[in-house]
C-alpha cells in the first residue's frame, strides 16, 4: 500500500503546482560552466554542488560528493537568480483610496500565487522579488518578499522572519503620485512630508508606550521605526529624493530609494549617507513630469559615486523577462559589467536584507541560480534553466514551459496589478 | 547689424530650416555595411553627394572621392525607419496640452491631418534620432474607430514641411476594445464598430456618385481616396477576431488594409497571407496585458516564416517610457527567432516599403536619400552604441548613444 507521502507526491504531480515535500536530497553537481558567483572572481570551468536546496560548494577543482548526480554544463554560464527589488507581479494591491497612509495593509493579502506573471518572471530569471503595493499613497502598505518557489498559498512563497511571520518592507512614496484630489490626500509636497511626519511622531509615542491595545497600523510603524521593516520609498525628482532622506534622518528608519529617476543628480549626497538606490532604466525619458530627466546613464553614475545600486523591473512597467536587458543598457551607458550583474543579484539582496540567503552563490546560501547559454548581457543569450532552492522550476527545453519565456496563447492571463494598468493595458496613475 | 553677422545669422537659419541646404559630401566606411539591397559588404563604402547616395560598394573595388568628410564605424546600416509611432503628436512630458494623437469627440474623423498637429521640436524625436531612427511614420493614433491621417517625416527639421517625406501615408483605424466609446457613446461593441465603419465607407462611395458637383465633404474625400486605393487603411487589430474583421472590411470594399498591432497574428497566418495584407507588428517587447495579453516575443519570426510582409514599430506608449526605440525592438526580435538581416529589414527596407517610401529610404543604394546609421558593434546588442547618424547627407548626431 502506498504511503501517504507517495500519494501526496502523486497529487502534486497532477496539480503541477505544489510545495516540494522535501527539497532535493541527493547532491547535484553542475560541472564545466563559467560561474559568476557574485561573491568573488569569475570561475572558469567550475563546479557548483547543491544539496537540500542549498549551495554546498562552488569553485574550480572542488571535491565532488561520490553520490552526486552530475550535470554537464560546458558552454553554459551559471549565476545567482535575479533579485528584483521592485515588482508588482501576482496582481498585488495595497492601500485603498480612503486615506493616504495605511501601514496596516499587507501586500500578502492580495497576491495570487497562481498568477501566470510569477511563472513568467521565473522564466526571466527572477527568483526573489520585493512585491509592492502602488505609489499613489504616502504609505501604501507592507511589501512582500517573494521567493519564486512552487506555491499554492502565499506562505509557500514567502520569506519568513525568525519568529515565523511573513517578511517584507514598507512602501512609501512622495512626489506627484500621492498628490491626489481624494479627501485626506496631500495637494502639495510639503503637505506630503508633514502628513508623514505627523503620523510617525504619533507612532513614536505608541511604540514607546505600553501598547496595551493592539493597533495594526502602529505595530507596523514600530517595525519601521525599529529598523526591522525597511522603507521602500518611491521617489523621482532630486529634491524628492532629498526629502525622503531628510525623513529618514529625522526618524531613523532604514531607507531604500525606489526608482530615483533623478537620483544621479545627487549621487554624492546619497553615497555620503550610505543610502541604497533601487533603480530602473526606461527606453525613453518622459511619460510623466518626474521622468523627464530619466537617463540610461543613471545606474553607472550611482555606481561610480559608490552607491549600492540595484536594478528593478517595476513589472508591469518593465516586464520581468527584461531584467538582463536593463543590465545591458546600464553597461551601454557607463556602468561596469560586474556592477550591472551585481545590481541584478547581490546588491538587491543586500537592499532587502536578504543577503544571508540569496543574491550570490556561496556555501550555505539558497540554491537559486540560472543556467544561461552565453554572456548574460547579450541580447542573444537565453535563460535555459531557473533553479529555486535546488529545484528546476523553469526549463526552456520543455515547450510547455518555454511559452512562459516568450508569451503567446496559453501562457496564461495575468492578474493585472490594478495600480499600474487598466483593462486595456494602458497605464493609469499611481504605478510608476 | 554688420554684414558678417547677417551672413552668420542667415547660415544659422538655413541650417535650422533645412537639412538639405547644408548637405555635405560624405564618405561613410563600415567594416560591415548592411545595404539591405543584397549581401552585406565587408569593408564597404557609402558615398553621399548633395544629400543623396551616389555609390555603394567594397572599398577595394571603388574609386573613393577625396576631400569629402569621412565617417567610419564597425557597422553601417541605412537610417532606421519606424513603421508606426505617434511621436511628434504626443509630447514627452505627457501633459494634456501636448497630446494631439487622439481626438475623442467623434469616432470617425479621417479628415484630421497629421501635418496640422506635428511638433518637430518634440524632444522624443531627438531621442529616437540619437538611436539611428531617421524616418518616422507618425500621425493619428489608436483609440478611435477612424482617428485621422498619418504621414512620413524625417526626424529633423524646424517645421513639418522641412521634415516632410509623404504628407498623407495612411488613414488610421482601430477595431477592438481599445477603440470603444466612453459610456453610452457608440461604438460600444465590436459588431457596432464594423457596422459604423462599413456605413462610413458606403456613404463615401455613394456620396461621390450622386451628382456631378458634390458639396465638399472632407471626411468623404479622404475615405474616397481609401476606396480608390490611393491611401491604405491601417487598422489596429490585436485579437484574432479583430484582425479577421479588418480583413473582412478590406475584402468587402476592395481596399488596401494594413494590419497594425496584430498581437494574435500568429493565430491567423494563412488568412493574412491569403488576404495579401502587410502587418505593422506591435513592439516586440510590448506589455502582455489587455489586448496584448497573448502577444508573443516570437511573433515577428512567425510572420517571417509565413512569408507575410511586416515591419516593426515603436507604437504608442501612454505612460513611462513615452516612446520605444525600434532599434531595440528589432534586436529583441532577432533574439527570438528572427534572422539578423530579417530583423534589420523590419526597421529599414521592409518598413519603408510598407509605409510607401521604399523608393527614397530604407536601403543604401545609389539615388536614395543619404540616411545612414553607424554603430560600434552589432547594432542589436544592448551594449553596442550608435555612434553617428546621417540624414540627407547631414551628420545629425555624433554622440555615442
Amino acid at each position: 500500500m502506498p504511503n501517504i507521502r507517495t500519494l501526496l507526491a502523486g497529487a502534486c504531480a497532477l496539480a503541477a503546482i505544489c510545495t516540494p515535500l522535501a527539497a532535493q536530497e541527493r547532491p547535484i553537481v553542475f560541472e564545466g560552466a563559467i560561474i559568476l558567483t557574485m561573491a568573488g572572481e569569475t570561475i572558469e570551468n567550475g563546479a557548483l554542488v547543491i544539496e537540500g536546496g542549498k549551495v554546498v560548494s562552488v569553485g574550480a577543482g572542488i571535491e565532488i560528493p561520490a553520490d552526486a548526480e552530475r550535470r554537464d554544463m560546458r558552454g553554459m554560464v551559471i549565476m545567482p537568480g535575479i533579485v528584483d527589488t521592485h515588482s508588482h507581479i501576482g496582481g498585488v494591491s495595497g492601500a485603498d483610496s480612503s486615506s493616504p497612509i495605511q501601514p496596516e495593509v499587507r501586500a500578502m493579502d492580495s497576491i495570487n500565487p497562481r498568477d501566470s506573471r510569477i511563472a513568467k518572471a521565473r522564466a526571466g530569471g527572477v527568483t526573489t522579488a520585493n512585491v509592492m503595493p502602488g505609489s499613489g499613497y504616502l504609505m501604501s502598505g507592507q511589501t512582500f518578499y517573494m521567493k519564486l518557489r512552487r506555491g499554492q498559498a502565499i506562505e509557500d512563497i514567502a520569506f519568513l522572519w525568525d519568529d515565523g511571520t511573513v517578511m517584507g518592507g514598507m512602501k512609501m512614496a512622495n512626489g506627484t503620485n500621492p498628490i491626489r484630489e481624494a479627501s485626506g490626500f496631500p495637494k502639495t509636497r510639503a503637505k506630503s512630508a508633514a502628513l508623514v511626519r505627523t503620523r510617525l511622531v504619533a507612532a513614536q509615542a505608541y511604540c514607546e508606550g505600553e501598547k496595551e491595545t493592539r493597533d495594526l497600523a502602529n505595530e507596523a510603524l514600530c517595525e519601521v521605526l525599529g529598523g526591522k521593516r525597511i522603507v521602500h520609498f518611491h521617489t523621482h525628482r532630486a529634491d524628492d529624493v532629498m526629502t525622503a532622506m531628510r525623513l529618514r534622518d529625522e526618524f531613523g528608519f532604514r531607507l531604500v530609494i525606489q526608482h530615483g529617476m533623478e537620483s544621479y543628480k545627487v549621487a554624492d549626497r546619497i553615497a555620503a549617507s550610505n543610502t541604497p538606490v533601487s533603480a530602473i532604466l526606461v527606453d525613453s525619458p518622459g511619460g510623466k513630469l518626474e521622468a523627464m530627466n530619466a537617463s540610461l546613464a543613471a545606474a553607472g553614475i550611482l555606481e561610480r559615486a559608490g552607491v549600492l545600486t540595484s536594478l528593478h523591473s517595476d513589472d508591469g512597467i518593465i516586464d520581468s523577462r527584461l531584467m538582463f536587458r536593463q543590465a545591458g543598457l546600464a553597461v551601454r551607458a557607463g556602468m561596469t559589467r560586474q556592477g550591472a550583474l551585481r545590481a541584478l543579484t547581490i546588491n538587491g539582496a543586500r537592499q532587502l536584507g536578504l543577503a544571508d540567503r540569496v543574491g550570490s552563490l556561496e556555501p550555505g546560501k539558497d540554491a537559486d541560480f540560472l543556467v544561461l547559454d552565453g554572456d548574460p548581457l547579450s541580447v542573444y543569450t537565453d535563460i535555459r534553466e531557473t533553479w529555486v532552492e535546488g529545484e528546476k522550476l523553469f526549463d526552456l527545453a520543455d515547450p510547455e514551459q518555454a511559452i512562459y519565456a516568450t508569451g503567446g496563447y496559453g501562457a496564461g492571463e495575468d492578474t493585472l496589478p490594478g495600480e499600474v494598468l487598466d483593462h486595456s493595458g494602458e497605464m493609469i496613475g499611481g504605478g510608476q | 547689424m554688420s554684414a558678417r553677422k547677417l551672413t552668420v545669422a542667415a547660415a544659422f537659419v538655413a541650417s535650422a530650416l533645412s537639412s538639405s541646404a547644408l548637405a555635405q559630401d560624405l564618405v561613410v566606411r563600415g567594416e560591415r555595411v548592411f545595404t539591405m539591397a543584397g549581401a552585406a559588404i565587408e569593408n564597404g563604402v557609402v558615398v553621399i553627394e548633395n544629400g543623396k547616395i551616389v555609390a555603394v560598394g567594397p572599398e577595394a573595388t571603388m574609386e573613393v572621392p577625396e576631400g569629402y568628410e569621412q565617417l567610419s564605424a564597425a557597422v553601417v546600416t541605412p537610417g532606421l525607419v519606424d513603421a508606426h509611432t505617434v511621436v511628434g503628436l504626443t509630447g514627452y512630458s505627457n501633459q494634456p496640452d501636448e497630446q494631439d494623437f487622439l481626438e475623442t469627440s467623434s469616432p470617425i474623423q479621417p479628415e484630421l491631418r497629421a501635418i496640422d498637429a506635428y511638433n518637430p521640436d518634440e524632444r522624443l524625436i531627438d531621442w529616437l534620432r540619437g538611436f539611428g531612427v531617421t524616418t518616422l511614420h507618425t500621425g493619428h493614433g489608436t483609440g478611435a474607430l477612424v482617428s485621422g491621417q498619418t504621414m512620413v517625416v524625417k526626424s529633423v527639421g524646424l517645421t513639418v514641411d522641412d521634415a516632410m517625406v509623404e504628407r498623407r501615408a495612411m488613414v488610421a483605424g482601430h477595431l477592438g476594445p481599445g477603440a470603444l466609446g466612453e459610456g453610452d457613446k457608440a461604438p460600444g461593441t465590436r459588431p457596432k464598430q464594423i457596422a459604423m465603419l462599413r456605413e462610413a465607407l458606403i456613404k463615401a462611395q455613394t456620396g461621390g456618385e450622386k451628382d456631378d458637383k458634390p458639396k465638399r465633404d472632407l471626411q468623404a474625400e479622404v475615405l474616397r481616396d481609401v476606396l480608390a486605393r490611393k491611401l491604405p487603411l491601417m487598422i489596429t487589430a490585436n485579437r484574432a477576431q479583430d484582425i479577421m474583421g479588418a480583413l473582412r472590411i478590406g475584402d468587402e470594399f476592395d481596399i488596401d488594409v494594413v494590419i497594425d498591432g496584430a498581437a494574435e497574428a500568429y493565430l491567423v497566418l494563412d488568412e493574412l497571407r491569403e488576404a495579401g495584407a502587410a502587418v505593422i507588428l506591435h513592439p516586440t517587447m510590448t506589455r502582455h496585458f489587455g489586448d496584448y495579453a497573448n502577444a508573443s516575443f516570437i511573433s515577428a519570426a512567425a510572420l517571417r516564416e509565413a512569408g507575410i510582409p511586416f515591419a516593426l514599430q515603436s507604437g504608442y506608449e501612454a505612460y513611462v517610457p513615452k516612446t520605444r526605440v525600434v532599434l531595440w525592438e528589432a534586436g529583441f526580435a532577432a533574439a527570438h527567432g528572427l534572422a539578423f538581416e530579417d530583423a534589420l529589414r523590419s526597421v529599414t527596407i521592409d518598413a519603408a516599403r510598407i509605409i510607401g517610401v521604399g523608393d527614397r529610404v530604407g536601403s543604401l543604394e545609389p539615388g536614395k536619400d543619404g540616411d545612414v546609421a553607424l554603430f560600434d558593434g552589432d547594432p542589436f546588442e544592448y551594449t553596442t552604441h550608435v555612434i553617428g547618424v546621417v540624414i540627407d547627407g547631414v551628420v545629425v548626431s555624433r554622440e555615442a548613444n
